[in-house]
């Protein structure tokens, strides 16, 4: 199976004064193109810093990071928004979404950064498409404010699948949500993983939510400790 | 994607993020508002009082010109200015003919006499002989009566206009129209009055004065009518001040060149001659004071027949002190306005960056939820910029509107003269973007900076 991501002795240390906090410790870590994962460990594990290396917003202080083949751990700043920007989608935890700014636009955010060829019309086409995947259609015009948990974070996916990036990476999507919307925002990512091929890579720390994911990647003190199949990789496997 | 697109996205993005929070973006910009307003309504109330200040300064004589003879000097005793007399009415006459740039002149005799009417005397400061034009040259008019006419001048008609200070001393609150007064025991109708002027710049009370036609002062007056008489010999009281020039050889050429009998005989030149004291000329406008004075000195050095290279027999002066008071007044009002103006916008300047450093605090998830999909630290230094550039125009339209119509009301209500300016307004638009950008870089440049995991974790 071809692989999208290959991380290779990943070495992260944070200074604080004259203490030294090594975050990761060599990680090593593959993921095959389609697979759907999720990072385990509890705070403090260094699972945020290894989903930030993977989205490109920090660099590693060593090792080897392939994105689709590409090395990303030597690109400048500019050269890795341009990597966010076309192959990475993000949920967060706390949706982020712009405030007094319709659903829509919220939706074609990532499109102003494209250096591109796509006209308004063509992009509000597009943004409106994507909303539509996640059932929100007749919500294009309402502002964050006016829509549930469940809705923003519906949003924020619609937001990452805009550029039809290959992974999206999602740090805590549920954590804000109740159970039944939190069910309903991984079945979208469990839809997109299987009919359209989206590799996706959640954070969490409830195992119910890793439930969903293929594989379980536990992490602990900056070290990958265990890697188990999860629930839905079993059914997966059983079904093919 | 088209520069135009781009630039029309990044618009569209700030004036979305304005909206987003349309008080403070209105208090953000109030301050641009208001310094621009200032502006606006400054340069325009200035400008409108400058220009009345131009208008009552050149009416008080900064376009006039005297032309006054030269200097005789006898024996090396030089008589000062006024002294020979090489000026004729013909040369006013000529002046007024060929010189394009002087709109009126006038002859002017003077001299200095008791004023009697009834059982009171008064010795003005001024006896004037001159035309009807004088008044048109010295923006003076007749408030009671009618001035004389140029039938008087021709006929040497005995009448004469006062100026309030006679009219105050001589009749004493009584009508002086019509009443006869006699200057050196000619008597004189008065015919007018004229408007009250006060002093002037050298402190002489302009009031005090006699305008005559100047062919009565000078021919029945003073009597001095013959060309040859030189005024510094022969003055008007008699005195024997100047008794050395009959002593001593006179030290200047004749007037005109010696003739022979034939080509006396052939063009018999007037022996009489009525000479002048000086020549008063107004200019067109202010500018064209030099202009004047090249063409009246060539034609004047022509009708003197004076060669190249020999020195002028006339000296032209203008009124450079009221000049340099009229454009020192205008450079000191522009300047004023210009430092208000910078101050007031810089402290609007200030205002924009104090909010825009909220702002981005305030934005700062924003701003790394935006970099996280993909913004490059230049969309958002641009992005910030442009919010604050546009923050400034808006700013810079409204005081714009404010400004003029804050000027148009203190017209309207005040009455005072207003001029728009097209200039103000320009530079009143240039300025504030330049303000916008130079204020907008600091919080702009510091959003671009900020890492966008710390960013995406501010609280």
């Amino acid at each position: 199976m071809e692989t999208i991501i290959e991380l290779r002795e990943i070495r992260k240390t944070y200074r604080m004064g004259d203490i030294v906090v090594p975050v990761l410790r060599d990680v090593s870590l593959t993921v095959a193109r389609g697979e759907m994962v999720a990072l385990m460990g509890t705070s403090g594990s260094g699972k945020s810093t290894l989903m930030n290396i993977l989205g490109c917003l920090d660099r590693p202080d060593s090792g080897v990071y392939r994105l689709d083949g590409e090395e990303m751990s030597r690109l400048s700043a500019d050269q890795r928004a341009m990597v966010r920007n076309r192959k990475l989608g993000f949920v967060f935890q706390s949706f982020n979404l712009l405030p007094r700014t319709s659903a829509l636009d919220n939706v074609a955010l990532p499109l102003t950064y494209t250096a591109g060829h796509l006209s308004e019309r063509e992009a509000r086409r597009r943004a409106a498409e994507m909303l539509g995947r996640v059932g929100l259609e007749d919500r294009m015009d309402h502002e964050p404010s006016r829509l549930s948990g469940g809705q923003q974070q519906r949003v924020a996916i619609a937001r990452a699948l805009i550029n039809q990036p290959p992974l999206l990476l999602a740090d805590e999507p549920t954590g804000n949500l109740d159970s039944r919307t939190s069910e309903e925002v991984l079945a979208i990512f469990q839809e997109l993983n299987h009919k359209e091929g989206i590799t996706v890579i959640m954070v969490t720390h409830d195992a119910n939510v890793a439930r969903y994911a293929q594989q379980v990647i536990h992490i602990h003190d900056g070290m990958i400790v265990e890697r188990t199949s999860g629930q839905a990789g079993f059914h997966a496997e059983e079904a093919t | 994607m088209s520069l135009g697109l781009k630039a029309y996205r990044t618009f569209r993005t700030a004036l979305k993020a304005l909206r987003r929070n349309p008080l403070r973006a209105i208090l953000t910009t109030l301050g641009i508002v208001i310094g621009v307003a200032a502006v606006i309504a400054m340069m325009e109330i200035g400008a409108g009082s400058s220009a009345a200040i131009q208008k009552s300064i050149s009416s008080m004589g900064a376009n006039v010109l005297s032309v006054r003879p030269g200097a005789a000097s006898s024996g090396g005793v030089t008589f000062g200015s006024g002294s020979t007399t090489t000026l004729t009415p013909e040369d006013c006459e000529a002046i007024l003919r060929e010189c394009p740039a002087v709109r009126a002149a006038v002859p002017l005799v003077h001299t200095r006499a008791q004023v009697v009417y009834g059982s009171r005397n008064w010795v003005p400061t001024f006896i004037y002989g001159s035309t009807p034009a004088y008044l048109d040259v010295q923006n003076w008019t007749v408030t009671e009566g009618a001035p004389f006419t140029d039938r008087d001048v021709a006929n040497a008609n005995k009448v004469c206009i006062l100026g309030q200070t006679l009219v105050r001393e001589l009749f004493q609150g009584e009508s002086s129209i019509d009443k006869e007064i006699r200057i050196r025991n000619v008597s004189f109708r008065v015919v007018g009055v004229l408007r009250s002027k006060g002093a002037n710049m050298m402190g002489m009370d302009q009031d005090d004065i006699i305008v005559a036609p100047w062919t009565t002062i000078k021919y029945r007056v003073t009597g001095e009518a013959l060309a040859d008489t030189n005024q510094s010999t022969s003055s008007s009281s008699g005195s024997t001040v100047n008794t050395l020039s009959n002593l001593y050889p006179g030290g200047q050429s004749d007037l005109y060149p010696d003739r022979s009998d034939v080509q006396a005989a052939d063009n018999p030149m007037p022996v009489r001659f009525a000479n002048i004291d000086h020549i008063l000329a107004a200019a067109r406008s202010t500018k064209e004071i030099p202009a004047a004075i090249d063409q009246m000195t060539l034609v004047l050095r022509e009708r003197h027949r004076i060669r190249a290279g020999e020195a002028d027999d006339f000296s032209i002066r203008d009124m450079t002190q009221m000049t340099t008071a009229l454009s020192s007044t205008t450079t000191m009002m522009t300047n004023l306005l210009l430092s208000v103006a910078m101050i007031s916008l810089v402290v609007g300047g200030v205002g924009i960056m104090n909010i825009m450093l909220v702002s981005v605090t305030e934005r700062t998830r924003e701003i790394g939820l935006r970099m996280a999909v993909g913004a490059r630290g230049k969309d958002i230094l641009q992005q910030f910029m442009v919010e604050a550039v546009v923050l400034c125009l808006v700013g810079g339209a409204l005081g714009i509107l404010l400004g003029h119509g804050g000027s148009q009301l203190v017209r309207l209500l005040l009455h005072w003269p207003v001029e728009t300016s097209p200039v103000a307004i320009a530079a009143a638009v240039l300025v504030s973007a330049s303000v916008g950008m130079i204020f907008g870089f600091y919080p702009a440049w510091k959003a671009s900076r900020l890492d966008p995991i710390e960013a995406l974790r501010y609280e």
